[in-house]
Order: structure tokens, then C-alpha cells, then sequence
């Protein structure tokens, strides 16, 4: 099982970009219509290639008071009032939009974003019209929720998201609002803004209401703008629990309801019965899918001490057989990094690894000789202390820890700030009870890892954030409870 | 009998089970409404704050740990106890809020236990759920309390407020460290004293006594702290509570803004609510 892996000859597959249509410019949504802004234009790159995509308008102070206008004002006369089951047909035309255009949005994901065709393809676009079509339910169904008989929505809501999944954490955050019957103004990630931009002009093509559906780019000074605009009654956050917390703190005193979905450094913990070869594929997508740029990722393995060196010998065939490069060829499993910036990160607490005493494991596979690639890599040896254990990477980086009894394994795993997701891989049906109950994690994964659904709620303990994103539980981030 | 000198009580703090003075020595003189001495209470430290919230912390494994059922035979327990006092609870009462209705105050305190006694296993049927993902797999999703709570309990309704603010977070497994009236504390060290004889946990509930506004920024800031609730919080410092409680990502609860709510009125489950996580468990389904 060890050793060199097999040569495979793969013939290239690559997606046409075409299919993007790709504009040279893209302009910001305010309205109802695309309109220039007054910010100063950012441009898009593909991080697989480091050439320009497409110049981006971003908004300026006064183009966020006037968005946030057109919320209020929507939300007012319009869509505030709209009966559920009127809204609800709105909702679900955008997700039939979404299906329509699937192959488009995904190309336009995988060139803007740079993680795989396969992924943006089969998880990002399908989850995201899955979420419009699942809140589109909930509209006129709100006072079956358990949140008494009439909730009432909030108003307008100010919503950041980051650059990982850009068009699913739209979808996450648009489609509950707007099923709620909030109105929305959203702010894309500054790297990532195009696939918003298509969701607005589907919003048009949906027929949605002028002003109900805003859509802002730029960087982050835009989105602390708007998380501050005195307009917005709600804040919904994705990103990093340094911004959470900023956001947390300027929203002090102000009464705006607020959600934050934040970072983590999730354990997958192995023991030692359970099934390795199906462990090796959860420990694989834990941590590589979508290059590492996960909240959730599964980025601290936990293996009971007994199967470590068994596991980690399969674990690094399965990884050196991960093909890393052109995100748009359908064979790619690792695409690109999103950004320099992230690259620098990730390198920079890589060498902490490294200097910190890890014993540093990273994938013989080619690298293209462009682009922001980063190898696959598994640290083991690792503790407690290091900072690859404390802090969240969000890159293709796995640290591997030992346990010996189950005791311990919680233990370990429980010792972070964080607590978004955790992983337990086990034959025994009662240890994963056990196991999950005792981990301080909005999200447990037993047997299987990274899976998403809109009937499941999503959300961390402790400084991983609060509020749920999906399910019933979901709804109460967009209702006046 | 008239002429017996009455067993006047030394009014202490209540952590870990136990009945500490404050560290600081300090105390503070507690007047009836027409301004009266009653009795001096424990002035409460920034040290007490942290041991309480030390003793809550060490209780929770073992209070979250146990089951629903367990719990609300505990709660239940109490309201028979308090029952058991409640002539007691009715002159406090009436001294500390100098009101007549004092007897309503102090049924309504007991039924209250009651009813959050029968909510400890009813929660995770009405805010779980089975999720229908689609795929192959089992997705169920748990209500889980959020861990150590600080409470700033409500400054006027003494007894009810207190027990409102108390009775939520402990039923849902969650322990607390509840700061109370400032100026009417002596119903909530009395309370303790039936919560030490019941069988309530030690840690379980801790009572502060002393300044809100001195007490309150520390729990805020305190890192093993998980939940904030705001109820009792002065007007004039509940932003900069808010503010300190980011730093950890505290869950923070902001009733009482604007004034106490009417404790007489059923609560429902917000309170239940918002010192609970809601936990998702995924597994496979497969021959």
C-alpha cells in the first residue's frame, strides 16, 4: 500500500470557460438595477492563473446608504408585507433559476474562486438552489416554526460573506431572509464577487421586486460599513472570528440582531476499530476538499495510538494520489489557492509547523508552474501547543495528534475556542453517541465528513460564532423572536 | 414570647455549594423600602466573580451530564421546598420590594419552578429535529446548553425576576452565575439556602451579592463564560457589556432593554432558547 504511487495518465478534461460568459466588467445591484459604483473598481483575478477576470464596481459610503434605502424601502411597501405564498413563488423561481443555469454558475465559480469544476459543480451550486427551494417552503409556513403564531421579520438585513463558497453562502444567507420576509443587502468577498452578481440578475429574471435583493462588492471597509449603516436591523457575518468579533463588538448596544458564523479547527477522531480505508476518504475530504477553505474543515485528526502508523501510511498513498491544478479540468480534486494573501498565510503557519518540531509530509505531486497552488500536506507529530493545532490554516494542512483512550480523545478535542464541527470514525454505534455527545461542536460528523443540507442546521459553539444557518432553527436569525 | 430577641442571619454569598463571605471583607448595608436596616450583605469581588464562575464551570459536566428526567425532579424539588418556606419568602419579599402583594409574588416564584421542572425534557422534543437531508444518511439535530451563563438577575422583582432568570438556564443543563438585585439581594441568598437543601448540584447555581455595575464587566470579559444575559444590567452599561462580552464571542441576551418585563406573564420558551446550541449529528445509512 505504501511507497510510490501508481503512474495514472489522465487525458486533460477541462470545462470550456466560455460556458462563464464571462463579461469584462461586472456592475453592482441596487434596486432592482445594475448600476456603476462609486467605489474605486477592484479586479478579479483567477488565482489559477493570476490574470484579470473582470474589473468589479464596489460601493462606496453613499452607494451602502442608498442600497440600504432601497431595502427599507422594499421591505416597507413591497415585500414586508406580501403574503408568504406569494413571496414563497419568488423564492422558489430563483432556485428553478439556479438549476437553469447550474453549468454556467459553476464554471463562473471555478474561475473566480479556483476550487474544483467537480466541487463547485456537484456541492456549490446544486446546495445553493437547494437552499432557495427549501426556505421557499418556509414563507408561508413561518407560524408552524415554533416562533408563535404570526412571526414578524426583522427588516432589512446587512449580510458579509466570504470568498470560500461564494454563491452557497449567498444562497445561505439570502434565501432564509427572504423567505422571513426580510429585504437584503449583501456584500460578496472582495476575491470573489462574481457569482453574486449572476444570483442579481437572476433576481431580474426572477421578476423579484426592486430593492429586495442588493448586492455590494468590495472590500472590508464596505462590509463594516454596512454591518454599521443605522438602516440595517439584522447582520448576518461569515468569515474569520478576528472579524466576528469586531462585528460583535461595533454592533454593541445598537439592539440589530446578529448572527455569526465564524472559524474553527475542527478533530476527526479515529479509533482504533474503525474501518481505515473509509476513514482515509472522510480524513481526505475533511481537509482537502474545496483546498482547506473550510470553517469546518476537519483540519486536526485525532488517531488512537494503536492504528497511527497503519493509518497514516494509507492516508499519505491516498493523498499523493489527489490531483492538484487546473480547477476547471473535471479530474482536479485540489484546486487553487484563493488568493496571495491566503497562500502567505498558509505557508507562513506552515514553517511554524516545521520550526515548532513537526514532522512536515507534503504530496510529490506536481505543481503548475503559475497560479496559487499549494501542496497537500499532513503534519504529524504534532501538539497540542503548536500553532498548526491552535490555529485555523484554512489551507490544504492537516495536523495529526495521537489519543489512547476515548477519554482523551474528547479531551483534545474539546481543547480549543473553537467549536464548529468535529469527525468521529468508529464501527461501535454506541461510542459514536457517546463521542458526539460529548463534543462542544455545532456539527458531528460520524462516519462520513463535510456534508451539507439545508434541512440541517449549521452553526458553531463557543467562538466558532452563534445562530444557525438552516432547518427550523435557521429561521430564527430572520425573525423578530 | 413577644419580648424573645430574635437569631438575626449573616447574609452571605452562595458558591460551590457553599456560603462564603466576600474575599474582599467588604458588605454593604440592604434598607426595606421606607429605608429601613435590614441586614448587611456580602459585597461581592472580581475574585468572588471568578470563583463562582470557577464552581459553575466545574459543575457543568456533571449537571449537563445528567438526564432531562433527573433535572426536572431537581427543580421540582425546589419549588416543594420553597413551599415549604414560603411564609418566609413573603415577609422578605414584602421588606425588600415593600409591596403588598408579596404572597402572589412568591406563589407565582413557586409555580414557576414548577413549571420549567416539566420543560427539562420536553425541550429537545420542541427544538430538536430529525433533518430530511437528501442523501443517505441520519440527521438529527439537538438543543445542548451553551454552557456557563452569567445572569445579571432583574433589580425590582426580587424573588419572581430572579427565579425567572435562574430556573431557564439551569433546566436546560446549563450552570450560573447570577448576580442579584442589587439593592433587594436578600430573597435570592435566601433562595439559596433552598437550593444548598435541595438537590441541586453545588456550582450548579452560584449567587452573587453587590454593585451590578462593579460585577457585570467582569463576567462580560471572563473567557469560561459562554452566555450573558443582560436583564438587570444598568441602562447606562449595557453597550460597554456587549462590547466586552465580544471578545470571547459570548452569546448575549439582551432582555430587559427598555425596562423589567411583567414576571407575572407565562415566559414561554425564549429563555429556554437562548442559552441552548443547536447540535447536528450525521451518519450514514448503509447495508
Amino acid at each position: 500500500m505504501s511507497g510510490e504511487p501508481m503512474s495514472w495518465e489522465y487525458a486533460p478534461a477541462p470545462e470550456s470557460r466560455d460556458i462563464a460568459n464571462l463579461k469584462p466588467a461586472y456592475r453592482m445591484f441596487v434596486d432592482g438595477k445594475f448600476v456603476d459604483g462609486t467605489g474605486e473598481p477592484l479586479k478579479t483575478i483567477n488565482p489559477a492563473t493570476e490574470e484579470v477576470l473582470a474589473e468589479v464596481a464596489t460601493a462606496s459610503k453613499a452607494d451602502i446608504d442608498t442600497a440600504v434605502r432601497a431595502a427599507r424601502r422594499a421591505y416597507d411597501k413591497v415585500w414586508g408585507r406580501m403574503p408568504g405564498a406569494e413571496r414563497a413563488k419568488y423564492v422558489f423561481r430563483i432556485a428553478r433559476l439556479i438549476q437553469e443555469r447550474t453549468r454556467e454558475l459553476a464554471v463562473l465559480e471555478s474561475l473566480d474562486n479556483g476550487k474544483p469544476i467537480k466541487e463547485s459543480r456537484d456541492v456549490d451550486v446544486p446546495t445553493a438552489a437547494a437552499h432557495f427551494f427549501y426556505h421557499a417552503g418556509w414563507a408561508d409556513k413561518l407560524g408552524h416554526a415554533g416562533y408563535g403564531p404570526n412571526p414578524r421579520p426583522l427588516g432589512v438585513a446587512g449580510q458579509v460573506i466570504p470568498w470560500n463558497f461564494p454563491l452557497l453562502m449567498a444562497a445561505w444567507k439570502i434565501a432564509p431572509a427572504l423567505a422571513c420576509g426580510n429585504t437584503v443587502v449583501l456584500k460578496p468577498a472582495e476575491t470573489t464577487p462574481l457569482t453574486a452578481l449572476v444570483l442579481a440578475e437572476i433576481c431580474q429574471q426572477a421578476d423579484l421586486p426592486a430593492g429586495v435583493v442588493n448586492i455590494l462588492p468590495g472590500a472590508g471597509d464596505v462590509g463594516a460599513e454596512l454591518v454599521n449603516h443605522a438602516g440595517v436591523d439584522k447582520v448576518a457575518f461569515t468569515g474569520s472570528t478576528e472579524v466576528g468579533k469586531l462585528i460583535q463588538r461595533s454592533l454593541a448596544g445598537t439592539g440589530k440582531k446578529l448572527t455569526l458564523e465564524l472559524g474553527g479547527k475542527a478533530a476527526n477522531i479515529v479509533f482504533d476499530d474503525a474501518p481505515l480505508d473509509q476513514a482515509v476518504e472522510g480524513i481526505v475530504n475533511g481537509i482537502f476538499f474545496n483546498q482547506g477553505h473550510v470553517c469546518c474543515a476537519g483540519s486536526r485528526l485525532l488517531v488512537q495510538e494503536s492504528v497511527a502508523d497503519e493509518l497514516l501510511a494509507k492516508l499519505r498513498y491516498r493523498v499523493s494520489t489527489l490531483r492538484l491544478g487546473d480547477p476547471l479540468d473535471k479530474n482536479t480534486d485540489v484546486g487553487a489557492i484563493n488568493s496571495k494573501a491566503q497562500l502567505d498565510k498558509i505557508r507562513e503557519l506552515t514553517e511554524s509547523g516545521d520550526s515548532e518540531g513537526a514532522q512536515k509530509w507534503t504530496s510529490p505531486c506536481p505543481m503548475p508552474d503559475k497560479g496559487f497552488f499549494f501542496a497537500p500536506t499532513v503534519f504529524s507529530d504534532v501538539q497540542q501547543s503548536m500553532r498548526i493545532a491552535r490555529e485555523e490554516i484554512f489551507g490544504p494542512v492537516l495536523s495529526v495528534l495521537t489519543f489512547r483512550t476515548p477519554e482523551e480523545a474528547v479531551a483534545k478535542a474539546n481543547n480549543t475556542p473553537y467549536g464548529l464541527s468535529a469527525g468521529i470514525w468508529t464501527e461501535k454505534g454506541s461510542r459514536i453517541l457517546w463521542t458526539a455527545q460529548r463534543m462542544r461542536a455545532g456539527v458531528v460528523w460520524a462516519n462520513t465528513f463535510n456534508r451539507f443540507d439545508p434541512t440541517a442546521p449549521f452553526g458553531g459553539y463557543q467562538e466558532s460564532g452563534f445562530g444557525r444557518e438552516g432547518g427550523r432553527a435557521g429561521l430564527e436569525a430572520y425573525l423578530d423572536v | 414570647m413577644s419580648d424573645r430577641v430574635s437569631v438575626a442571619k449573616t447574609y452571605k454569598l452562595y458558591i460551590g455549594g457553599a456560603f462564603p463571605r466576600s474575599e474582599s471583607g467588604r458588605v454593604y448595608a440592604v434598607t426595606d423600602s421606607r429605608g429601613g436596616f435590614l441586614a448587611n450583605a456580602a459585597q461581592a469581588s472580581r475574585k468572588d466573580a471568578r470563583d463562582a464562575v470557577a464552581a459553575a464551570r466545574k459543575a457543568f459536566p456533571g449537571w449537563s451530564g445528567a438526564t432531562a428526567y433527573n433535572r426536572g425532579q431537581v427543580l421540582y424539588r425546589v419549588a416543594e421546598l420553597l413551599e415549604g418556606r414560603r411564609e418566609q419568602f413573603v415577609r422578605e419579599v414584602a421588606a425588600s420590594e415593600g409591596v403588598k402583594h408579596a404572597e402572589s409574588v412568591v406563589n407565582a416564584a413557586i409555580d414557576r419552578w414548577v413549571w420549567y421542572a416539566g420543560w427539562t425534557d420536553k425541550v429537545a422534543t420542541v427544538l430538536g429535529a430529525s433533518n430530511p437531508v437528501a442523501g443517505p444518511y441520519f440527521s438529527f439535530s439537538v438543543p445542548e446548553p451553551t454552557g456557563v451563563v452569567a445572569a445579571l438577575a432583574p433589580q425590582s422583582s426580587s424573588l419572581l425576576g430572579l427565579v425567572s432568570v435562574v430556573a431557564p438556564v439551569i433546566a436546560t443543563g446549563n450552570t450560573c452565575v447570577v448576580v442579584s438585585s442589587q439593592n433587594r439581594p436578600l430573597p435570592a441568598i435566601t433562595l439559596s439556602e433552598v437550593l444548598a437543601t435541595s438537590d441541586v448540584p453545588g456550582g450548579v447555581v452560584n449567587v452573587l451579592t453587590g454593585r451590578t455595575g462593579e460585577l457585570a464587566p467582569w463576567l462580560a470579559s471572563h473567557a469560561d463564560v459562554n452566555a450573558l444575559d443582560l436583564t438587570g444590567a444598568p441602562e447606562s452599561i449595557r453597550a460597554e457589556l456587549e462590547r466586552a462580552a465580544a471578545g470571547t464571542v459570548k452569546r448575549v441576551s439582551r432582555a430587559g432593554r427598555g425596562g423589567e418585563p411583567d414576571w407575572t406573564r407565562e415566559p414561554g420558551v425564549d429563555r429556554l432558547r437562548a442559552v441552548l446550541e443547536t447540535k447536528t449529528v450525521w451518519h450514514p445509512m448503509g447495508v
